[in-house]
């Protein structure tokens, strides 16, 4: 059974967000890492740059295949995880942590509680492993 | 379908994946640590989803030369093997397979899971009514390969024999009921051993206790990438031929009269010169996947198969480009042009880097 921290939201695309005052900071999730098998190259996004909803930001490659990262909400990135570019393998070891990707500023805070909560995503999950 | 070391895999916590309709594990946790282990001491793959052949009768060895790229004359004695292609009559790569030569002027190959059947169809249909041959799948046969530089010397370990002591590359030999032949499919050192159901759970536990590192399927498909060998229906299919997919190499010419399946386009072919050619690419920032586009000083070519490749911390890739262009390229990852180095596959070659 994967981790699922209940202090985090989640997306129905993977990632998790924990939120800082206005700022999001984003990662995949234990189940994501899981799926995904060892991480080995992350394109980070680009600080800066204004991205919506919905929108591929990032990408995650394993060594079975490559993944898209989407904006968990609409904001502008303001910090990238350079570690990554060394070391892919944090997303495994350390998904909520020192695997974190990216963190963006909300145009809008208040969308945050539109994530889904530990639980929802849990039973997200469960049923996605039930289709096959 | 499942192997007989389907509950073993289970037990072991493996992440299966359907291969060719046989559910196979994929990594037991990491694959990278299993490749790892295959490089640096040894590791173990259940394969007996292969399926092993055996070619008997009068006319075996006249049938194999027919149904071959390579001559198996070349086999001067019981237990040499050779890598090699069975083509179609286009000249189109069916499957590649090792062929052994077995006492009694018998023969065992060993084909793909994936095109396994269709490669008994068509030999069924090649061998009758001309040739006096029986053909034998042997769907009662495990395989296992035991591969990396400490692979022999546990297998001995294991077999109380010294017998494989002696036993060169591309040979094999019987031991204890087993067959085992020292080949393999990750540029490493070790032997394939082929077993009854009833002796092949005992011989993962054995090897397992000896600590020889159970491996899955994504493991060896770096080991293979990393040592440039082919994957059939991914680096070489049906339309493309030997000399296009880097195999110019197990096609025996010689003698002219062999009219081995393929022969004539394949001649037309060498004679006005390939129009491409399967080489190797390795490129830092990105990693390069089956189907992306290569962008060549000659012309455009295409990945056939590309990954991370864990001992060198890069990507590397076999792929398919204009026979002439050589230098640096650009490979088209996820809409963005990286640039990669056109090199001479292999990658890695007993555990080192090969390209500087």
């Amino acid at each position: 059974m994967s981790d699922t921290p209940s202090e985090l939201r989640y997306t129905n695309t993977h990632e998790w967000s924990r939120i800082e005052d206005d700022t999001i900071v984003v990662g995949i999730s234990d189940y994501a890492q899981d799926a995904l098998g060892d991480v080995v190259f992350v394109e980070l996004p680009v600080v800066g740059d204004k991205v919506n909803e919905g929108e591929e930001v990032a990408v995650v490659e394993s060594v079975k295949a490559a993944s898209d990262i989407y904006a968990p909400l609409s904001g502008s990135i303001t910090r990238v995880n350079e570690l990554l570019d060394e070391q892919p393998e944090l997303l495994n070891s350390d998904p909520y942590g020192e695997g974190w990707i990216f963190a963006m500023s909300l145009n809008d805070p208040d969308d945050y509680s539109e994530l889904l909560d530990a639980n929802s995503y849990d039973e997200f999950c469960s049923s996605e492993e039930n289709e096959h | 379908m499942k192997t007989k070391l389907y509950n073993k895999h289970v037990e072991l916590g493996a992440k299966l994946v359907d291969f060719a309709g046989w559910q196979m594990p994929l990594h037991y946790g990491s694959q990278i640590e299993e490749h790892h282990s295959v490089r640096q001491s040894a590791g173990m793959f259940d394969v007996s989803h292969m399926l092993a052949v055996d070619f008997s009768g009068e006319h075996s060895k006249l049938f194999l030369q027919y149904l071959l790229a390579s001559d198996v004359e070349k086999l001067d004695q019981d237990g040499r093997a050779a890598y090699t292609v069975m083509l179609n009559d286009k000249g189109g790569i069916l499957d590649d397979l090792i062929v052994y030569r077995l006492p009694g002027d018998r023969y065992r190959a060993i084909f793909n899971a994936g095109t396994a059947q269709a490669d008994l169809d068509w030999i069924d249909s090649r061998a009758v009514p001309k040739f006096a041959v029986e053909i034998s799948p042997r769907h009662d046969l495990n395989i296992l390969a035991i591969q990396g530089p400490e692979a022999l010397s546990r297998i001995s370990k294991l077999l109380c024999t010294s017998s494989l002591d002696g036993l060169r590359p591309f040979r094999c030999t019987q031991s204890n009921g087993f067959f085992i032949g020292r080949t393999g499919y990750t540029g490493e050192d070790g032997v394939e051993v082929l077993c009854e159901s009833e002796q092949v759970e005992e011989l993962w536990e054995e090897l397992r206790e000896l600590g020889v590192n159970p491996c899955g399927l994504g493991a060896r498909d770096t080991l293979r990438l990393e040592a440039g060998l082919n994957l059939n229906g991914q680096d070489m299919n049906p339309d493309i031929s030997p000399l296009e997919s880097a195999l110019a190499w197990v096609v025996d010419w010689e003698p002219e009269e062999r009219q081995f399946i393929g022969r004539k386009p394949l001649t037309q072919e060498q004679e006005r010169g390939p129009n491409r050619r399967l080489t190797g690419i390795v490129l830092e920032g990105g990693i390069m996947r089956a189907g992306q586009e290569v962008i060549t000083d000659k012309g455009r070519g295409l990945v056939t198969s590309g990954s991370y490749s864990p001992t060198l911390g890069y990507s590397v890739a076999l792929a398919r480009v204009p026979t002439a262009a050589k230098g640096t390229c650009k490979v088209n990852i996820r809409d963005r042009e990286r640039e990669g180095r056109l090199v001479r596959p292999p990658f890695v070659r007993k555990g080192e880097k090969v390209h500087k």
